[in-house]
């Protein structure tokens, strides 16, 4: 058991530098999970991301439930924080890309996401959780899809169905004989490739962050014997600064987003050309 | 033994999605959403709209505080300049009644004195007729009794005869005197 690396921690071991103990260093199995709950063999099991992200939920809504249940004319400090949250989303994201008429319906979509990601990332440097939900590819994608659902969706309700191929394909006469393959390169990049770099866009940000982290952290303790403690002093202080710079990348990934999505959105209540 | 489970690890590709993972992750964000969209941001959308209504309310009522403000100053200034005005006329006319007046009395003044003067002048003649009449009167009677006399006493002496008729002016002055 105590041999498995996805589930002992670095520092947990004796392994430390000139004591001929190889870098344990982080890796996909890193973020590996054994189940919880039962067999990771079967579909049915319940794993720490699992955990994490029910608990993200609960938190988001007991946050909101505590400043919006009883809203006041004249916030308190909690409800003037949520709402600043919130203003920012709805006008900052949706009303700048959609519109305010039109981008309204779509406001309590774009402001759930929007937190809903951040919280899933925020785990990312939370203690003893420290790992970004959304470094599992599941969870961007079934956002992705969501998001990209409602996009089709729309895109053949505003327009129709030849409307919406025009729309999928970005049509444009004045291409003239280029036009057969702009059409095609746009189909293949807005309908396929697009929901796609939408999810992976969050998942290697969360990814590559965590693995940044991870690789600071374990260089820390794996440095620290002998002359290497000078070493693991720059590569604590690097854990710090990633630290600070996750919690920025934390809060943009969410923001691009859903700016993307409300963009997607956007497009697809668009005219035509 | 650590070397083969990093390398089971490695033959699973990051980019596949676990299903279960997934399901988890779609009942997580439908819970986020779910609350979101159908009770609290409901909630404080209703809340938002109360407090704009409130603020413009409040910037309405503030405006129209305002205009009554100005509308009252004006009225005040308009009132304010009536009276000055008034005032004004009030004073010419008080000019002009009293100037009216010293001139009147000024004019009665000098009735009074001509009627005084011409009265004072009627009366200094009634009195000069009057004594002129009694004097005459007197005269007569005077001559009448001097001549009475002046037969009744010798006129050869001289002397005699003039303190006759020094007495007889001396009555004569003694009567006008009384006269008078």
């Amino acid at each position: 058991m105590s041999a498995d690396p996805t589930q002992v921690l670095a520092f947990e071991t004796d392994c430390h530098i000139f004591d001929g103990c190889g870098f344990p260093a982080p890796g996909l199995h890193s973020f590996l999970f054994k189940p919880l709950v039962g067999d990771g063999d079967s579909n049915l099991y319940f794993n720490k991301t699992m955990l994490l992200a029910l608990l993200g939920s609960v938190i988001i809504i007991g946050f909101f439930w505590a400043a919006f249940r009883k809203p006041k004319v004249v916030p308190g400090k909690l409800q003037m924080v949520a709402e600043s949250g919130y203003d920012f989303i709805r006008r900052g994201v949706v009303y700048e890309t959609i519109g305010k008429k039109e981008g309204e319906k779509y406001v309590p979509l774009v402001v759930s996401l929007f937190f809903f990601v951040w919280m899933m990332n925020v785990w990312s440097i939370v203690p003893v959780a420290q790992f970004p939900v959304t470094a599992i590819i599941s969870y961007p994608a079934v956002l992705a899809g969501i998001v990209y659902i409602l996009w089709v969706s729309l895109t053949f309700k505003r327009h129709g169905f030849v409307g919406a191929f025009k729309n999928f394909t970005g049509y444009d006469k004045s291409l003239g004989a280029v036009l057969p393959l702009a059409m095609f390169i746009e189909f293949f990049s807005n309908l396929l490739v697009r929901p796609f770099t939408h999810a992976v866009r969050l998942f290697a940000n969360m990814f590559a962050g965590h693995t940044l982290l991870l690789l600071f952290t374990i260089a820390s303790w794996y440095l620290l014997n002998g002359i290497g403690i000078a070493y693991a002093g720059v590569s604590f202080i690097m854990v710090i600064v990633m630290t600070a710079f996750e919690l920025f990348i934390q809060a943009l990934q969410a923001y691009v987003f859903v700016l993307l999505t409300c963009t997607f959105i956007q497009g697809a209540l668009a005219e035509n050309h | 033994m650590s070397q083969l489970l990093i390398l089971a690890a490695e033959t699973e590709n990051p980019l596949i999605p676990p299903i279960p993972e997934l399901v988890v992750g779609l009942i997580a964000f439908v819970i986020v959403f779910g609350f979101l969209a159908k009770k609290l941001l409901p909630n404080i959308n209703k809340v938002l709209d109360e407090r704009r209504e409130a603020i413009e309310g409040g910037i309405e009522k503030a405006e129209a505080a305002q205009t009554e403000a100005q509308s009252v100053l004006e009225q005040y200034k308009a009132q304010l300049a009536e009276a000055r005005h008034e005032a004004a006329r009030l004073r010419q006319e008080a000019q002009e009644q009293g100037a009216t007046l010293i001139a009147e009395m000024r004019a009665e003044g000098q009735r009074q004195r001509e009627e005084i003067v011409a009265a004072g002048h009627t009366q200094i003649e009634a009195d000069r007729k009057a004594a002129s009449q009694a004097l005459r009167q007197d005269v007569g009677k005077l001559a009448t009794d001097l001549a009475g006399k002046l037969v009744g006493e010798s006129l050869e002496d001289h002397a005699r005869q003039s303190r006759v008729i020094d007495r007889f002016l001396d009555e004569l002055e003694e009567k006008a005197e009384a006269a008078r």
